[in-house]
């Protein structure tokens, strides 16, 4: 394979192309709503209607207005796509004949809503539009031509420093910067290195990675590979988790096309590289995304984390200096090689560079997958984008982060989305997870819920994360049902920063954020619901 | 070997590169309180009990599996770390059901003695009480889940000094428990070669030798130590 072998596929790929497009979301949300059997009867009523000639029906990723789904787009009717929601197997007739200008009365969406509107795509840029499953199609948008500038263009530290002066952080959750990663992957002594793409996604309420894997899994194969380049690795590993069936079926679906293409492999594009790439799935376990835990995982071992240091840069899996990235940091590494660091560096704020892909769920009326620059406030987000809360409720709290992280008041919605704005009001930016909460919501209620899911996702290995999560479990119980005291609130406050600061991995680490945050906004919910202490001095005092 | 200048509790010691903290301050004479720590098997830093704090570092770092550096300023011994060491221990107290008094190992019990040493005389945690089984299908040894404190010492001396790989864990958080094979019965165990190393290596009464009165059960621990130098450094004899 070389660079005009690449571009001939492109031409080809494009000149078969019909007029019209009729793409069908075809990722978990909407498949689950019976996409195949929509797509099934588009393909039957082009047929029918005899549009065969001009009409394409293709299989697509998210399209991200989840919400809505099921969704159908249509290009090459009008200058901007028409978008159809809410679709049935039932409409694919009406769908096929509005192409022919027969009014339907189904419902179309508006492309210039704000939800859509105020994205910027940069790891979405393809979910919706590209055949996930069609290697062609991901090609024929410039698929794969930064892996060749890189191989052929570039020496390895170019890339760190093209990847160092682009100012992506990790998307994983922590936001380290990713070129300061890889250039101490890259400088580790070692013959045999890794790469291993972090696709286990446990937050509650997150897809973000789920749908980039299913809609546009070449970009994050194209991605890992550039990084193999950097760093000198040659073995890759995508760690996805079973729960994740479709992502991994078109992951493995693309990782055999590139193979057969040579675009993974042996001497990739006539080059000395070598860059082969095996899929694991986890069994679902939350802790098995934290990092060292992921690695004794892929090693077949019990997925639980151990000290650091020494960190996976210098002794990662199986001993080796291995690079470990989120699927979205990965993601965003193709953009940055073709149109440069100081491209990516441009959008976002000072500290926090590019864009973040969200996923919107809870008390609001647009919910989906949104990316949109770093730096937004975030009521341009829950208020304009998301639409606000339904049923004409008000905003009482954004959380953001999930299980690691905190509830933003609604007082703090002019905030900008970034690292540091998030973690100064004690939450964090997390992996993209944002539940938006109405006055209806209880407080302590959501401490509780994520503190119960700490506690049953724990490993078991360390005592203050096992036992610690389980007692301040008991505690916010005790306060729910309106049988704690003042002591029991400071028992809880006490176990947090006792298990804040004691246990061995971050999900211990982080597990009482969600109540630290609540009880410094929301202090009086809890408060509320204490009883007098019959041992306190007020007790003592009339005996 | 290299040696390494440090300060630990305001005492200047030299210890070997790659020597753990823990290791230095043993040398040095200074105790530094730990549970998942056993002479003679790899550190794994699960009981967060030999946490100590190092001068310019924010987080706390686990003694047994922390490297020696030059230079570095430690400190074992702060009302911080012993009230976090106080909280650690009343919360395992409040996991399981450790009901001393009626134990086999009562007076020779690690965790007793830790708490006895730092002062810890009630639990102010809610006791769980869950119902945990007890495991006496083995002729010789016996296992009470009620006193396990999932330290894992029993499972690394299993696998890497006997090399029998019989005890494991299974299940997580609270949930988890030390199994035998493919969570079998122990009378039932193929692979267990009733060498009893797992029984010398629990600090608590969980494991025990049936039939052992409670004066009986102090475990003889220099003896796995004497087994892994005997097969790592050819030292054969104590
Ligand atoms: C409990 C826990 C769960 C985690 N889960 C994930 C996850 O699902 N996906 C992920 O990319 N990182 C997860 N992380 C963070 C990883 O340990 C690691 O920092 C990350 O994959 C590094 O990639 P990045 O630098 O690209 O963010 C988790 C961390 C912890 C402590
Ligand atoms: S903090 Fe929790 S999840 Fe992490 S090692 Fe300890 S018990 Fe396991
Ligand atoms: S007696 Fe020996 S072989 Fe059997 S479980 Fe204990 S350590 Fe393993
Ligand atoms: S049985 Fe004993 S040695 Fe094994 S984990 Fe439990 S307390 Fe530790
Ligand atoms: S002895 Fe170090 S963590 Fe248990």
């Amino acid at each position: 394979m070389q660079i005009e072998d690449l571009n001939a596929i492109a031409e080809k790929h494009i000149g078969s192309r019909k007029k019209i497009i009729v793409r069908t979301c075809m990722s978990a949300g909407c498949m689950s709503s019976r996409a195949d059997a929509i797509k099934k009867n588009l393909e039957t009523a082009v047929k029918e209607q005899g549009l065969d000639a001009e009409v394409e029906v293709r299989r697509v990723g998210c399209m991200g207005f989840c919400g809505q789904g099921p969704l159908v787009g249509i290009d090459g009717v009008k200058e901007k796509e028409i978008l159809f929601e809410h679709i049935k197997p039932e409409d694919a007739n009406a769908i096929i004949a509005s192409l022919k200008g027969v009014e339907s009365n189904l419902e179309i969406g508006d492309p210039d809503h704000p939800f859509f509107a105020k994205q910027t795509k940069i790891v979405r840029a393809n979910g919706g539009i590209i055949d996930p499953e069609k290697i062609e199609d991901y090609i024929a948008i410039g698929g794969y031509e930064a892996l060749h500038n890189a191989l052929t263009e570039m020496q390895p530290a170019q890339v760190v420093e093209e990847v160092t002066k682009s100012g992506l952080r990790g998307r994983g959750g922590a936001g380290f910067p990713t070129g300061l990663k890889w250039g101490t992957v890259a400088k580790s002594p070692g013959a045999k290195k890794y790469i291993i793409c972090n696709g286990d996604e446990g937050d509650p309420g997150a897809f973000m990675d789920r749908s980039v894997l299913e809609s546009d899994p070449h970009l994050v194969l194209e991605g890992m590979a550039i990084a193999a380049y950097a760093v000198g690795a040659d073995q890759g590993f995508l760690y996805v988790r079973a729960e994740y069936p479709l992502a991994i079926s078109r992951l493995q679906i693309a990782i055999k096309q590139a193979k057969a293409l040579g675009l993974l492999g042996a001497g990739i594009f006539e080059t000395p590289f070598n860059f082969n790439v095996d899929i694991r799935i986890g069994a679902g376990a939350f802790v098995c995304g934290e990092e060292t835990a992921l690695m004794m995982s892929v090693e077949g071992k019990r997925g639980t984390p151990r000290p650091r240091p020494p960190f996976p840069a210098e002794s990662g899996l199986f001993g080796c200096p291995t690079l470990i990235n989120n699927v979205e940091s990965f993601a965003n590494i193709t953009a940055i090689i073709k149109k440069g660091g100081d491209w990516y560096a441009s959008i976002g704020t000072e500290k926090s560079k590019g864009t973040k892909v969200f996923a919107l769920t809870g008390k609001i009326n647009n919910t989906g997958l949104i990316e949109v620059p770093m730096g937004i406030p975030l009521r341009q987000i829950v208020e304009e984008m998301g639409g606000g809360a339904p049923d004409g409720r008000k905003i009482k709290s954004v959380q953001t982060g999930g299980p690691s992280g905190g509830c933003i008041p609604a007082e703090f919605l002019d905030t900008p989305v970034d690292f540091e704005s998030l973690a100064k009001l004690g939450s964090i930016m997390g992996s993209g997870g944002m539940v938006v909460m109405d006055d209806t919501t209880n407080m302590v209620e959501i401490a509780k819920f994520y503190m119960e899911f700490c506690k049953d996702e724990s490993c078991g290995k360390c005592i203050p994360c096992r036992a610690g999560t389980a007692q301040m479990e008991n505690l916010l119980n005790k306060i729910i049902a309106r049988q704690a005291t003042q002591r029991d609130l400071a028992k809880l406050e006490e176990l947090c920063d006792m298990v804040k600061n004691t246990s061995l991995c971050g999900l211990g680490q982080t597990a009482p954020n969600p109540v630290l945050s609540t009880l410094k906004y929301f202090r009086n919910e809890y408060e509320e619901l204490l009883q007098p202490d019959k041992f306190g001095p007020a007790a003592t005092a009339t005996k | 070997m290299s040696a390494r200048t440090l300060t630990i509790d305001g005492k200047q010691i030299s210890a070997e590169k790659g020597a753990s903290v823990l290791q230095a301050a043993t040398e040095a004479g200074i105790k530094i309180p730990t549970l998942c720590h056993l002479e003679g098997v790899y550190d794994v830093g699960a009981c967060r009990l030999c946490l100590v704090e190092v001068k310019g570092i924010n987080k706390l770092l686990p003694a047994c599996t922390t490297r020696v550096a030059e230079g570095i300023e430690v400190t074992t011994n702060s009302e911080r770390l012993n009230k976090y060491r106080r909280m650690t221990l009343e919360l395992l107290f409040a996991e399981r059901n450790h009901v001393c008094a009626v134990c086999v190992a009562n007076g020779h019990c690690e965790l007793q003695s830790l708490a006895y040493g730092l002062g810890l005389d009630h639990v102010r945690y809610d006791y769980i009480f869950p119902r945990w089984e007890v495991d006496d299908t083995h002729r010789l040894f016996g296992m009470d889940h009620n006193r396990c404190i999932l330290c894992t010492r029993c499972v690394r001396s299993c696998w890497h000094i006997e090399g029998a790989g019989t005890k494991n864990v299974a299940g997580r958080g609270a949930k988890s428990k030390i199994i035998t094979d493919l969570n079998q019965k122990w009378g039932d165990s193929e692979s267990c070669t009733e060498c009893g190393k797992c029984v010398m290596s629990c600090p608590t009464g969980a494991l025990f030798k049936k039939g052992s009165a409670v004066g009986e059960s102090e475990r003889d621990r220099t003896k796995l130590e004497f087994i892994v130098n005997a097969r790592e450094k050819k030292q054969w004899n104590a």
